[in-house]
């Protein structure tokens, strides 16, 4: 019953995007908007990355939006993980490879994790996916030394500080006269390291604030391992 | 798209339902795990072919790499983390009893 139940969703879903899928004709866009913020966007914004120019200038509200929900999720996961166990005698150690290999790419994924959060305003990526992989850097140690700690106080204030000014610089073009979040500053030149404003500083700030949340997610899931 | 790409792609489409496939029926639940994260890193790479690097990213660094993290994670709070596949009737015995010493 259950698996006919199961079937019969499945092809209503298909038939349903069929149905939508059929009333489109790809390969002609109707790509107003789009075309509009890529011939606009390098003179208005300044970023050479045109989704950041997006992401951040144009939907910045959204982007807060975002980082609003991964905090909820964030806590959520915290709150039903519940209180952290401190006895690791159980726990495993992490084989060879992990240990030493976890040493060695350690400063590769902080490298690359910055880079990628400094450059999204000029390549692809940006706050969030080198977040993930700053997150991922300090969460490979963890897995190889199960007696580690992240320090959670530490965490919780770079998390705080990123949040609050992403806020703040969306405040400060408020108090400039300007829309929230507007980018602002000296624009300068398309396509170099310092440009586009005050959307790197935003980037930073993203990236922080996803990087310590994400890390002390996973950091909490691995510490509260089995309740005995 | 050129010819090579849409090769590619449907390389590549194969690969992803096959593995989607495969975390579906495998027993061993970290082998399910891994199968889905191939499932993640085939749809990055199309995303790139499509030219969207930036969906590409974050679809290789979520889905591929965090998620299948916290999935494994959970395998491991659960004591249901196993290399060996081991005998299928005494999974759940298995499962059990090492449960301890895994967590």
């Amino acid at each position: 019953m259950r698996n006919l139940t199961g079937l019969l969703f499945a092809g209503g879903l298909g038939f349903m995007l069929l149905a939508i899928a059929s009333g489109i004709d790809f390969g002609t866009p109707p790509m107003r908007i789009g075309e509009a913020i890529q011939s606009a966007s390098p003179q208005e914004v300044g970023a050479a990355n045109i989704v950041t120019s997006v992401v951040l200038g144009y939907r910045g509200i959204d982007t807060l939006g975002e980082l609003a929900i991964l905090f909820a999720a964030a806590s959520a996961a915290g709150l039903v993980l519940g209180r952290r166990h401190t006895t690791t005698g159980t726990q495993r150690k992490g084989g060879f490879v992990l240990f030493h290999g976890g040493a060695l790419i350690f400063p590769f994924l902080l490298t690359i994790g910055f880079y990628i959060i400094f450059h999204g305003h000029l390549t692809p990526g940006g706050g969030f996916q080198g977040g993930v992989i700053l997150a991922a850097a300090f969460f490979l140690p963890l897995l190889a030394r199960p007696g580690a700690r992240l320090h959670h106080s530490i965490l919780s204030v770079i998390e705080a500080f990123a949040g609050a000014s992403f806020i703040l610089i969306g405040l400060a073009a408020l108090a400039e006269g300007q829309a929230f979040l507007q980018p602002m500053l000296n624009q300068d030149t398309l396509g170099s390291l310092i440009s586009a404003g005050t959307l790197p500083l935003l980037y930073i700030a993203v990236g922080l604030k996803v990087g310590a949340e994400l890390a002390s997610l996973l950091s909490n899931l691995a510490q509260t391992e089995s309740e005995q | 798209m050129s010819e090579v790409e849409l090769w590619i792609a449907l390389i590549l489409g194969i690969m992803m339902l096959s593995s989607a496939v495969l975390a579906l029926v495998v027993k061993n639940h970290l082998a399910a795990v891994a199968a889905a994260s191939v499932v993640s890193l085939g749809l990055a790479l199309l995303f790139a072919l499509m030219r969207a690097p930036d969906v590409a990213m974050t679809e290789a660094a979520v889905g591929a790499g965090l998620s299948s993290l916290i999935l494994a994670l959970a395998l491991r709070r659960l004591g249901l983390w196993q290399i060996d596949s081991g005998s299928e009737n005494s999974n759940l015995l298995s499962a059990s009893s090492k449960g301890k010493d895994d967590a």
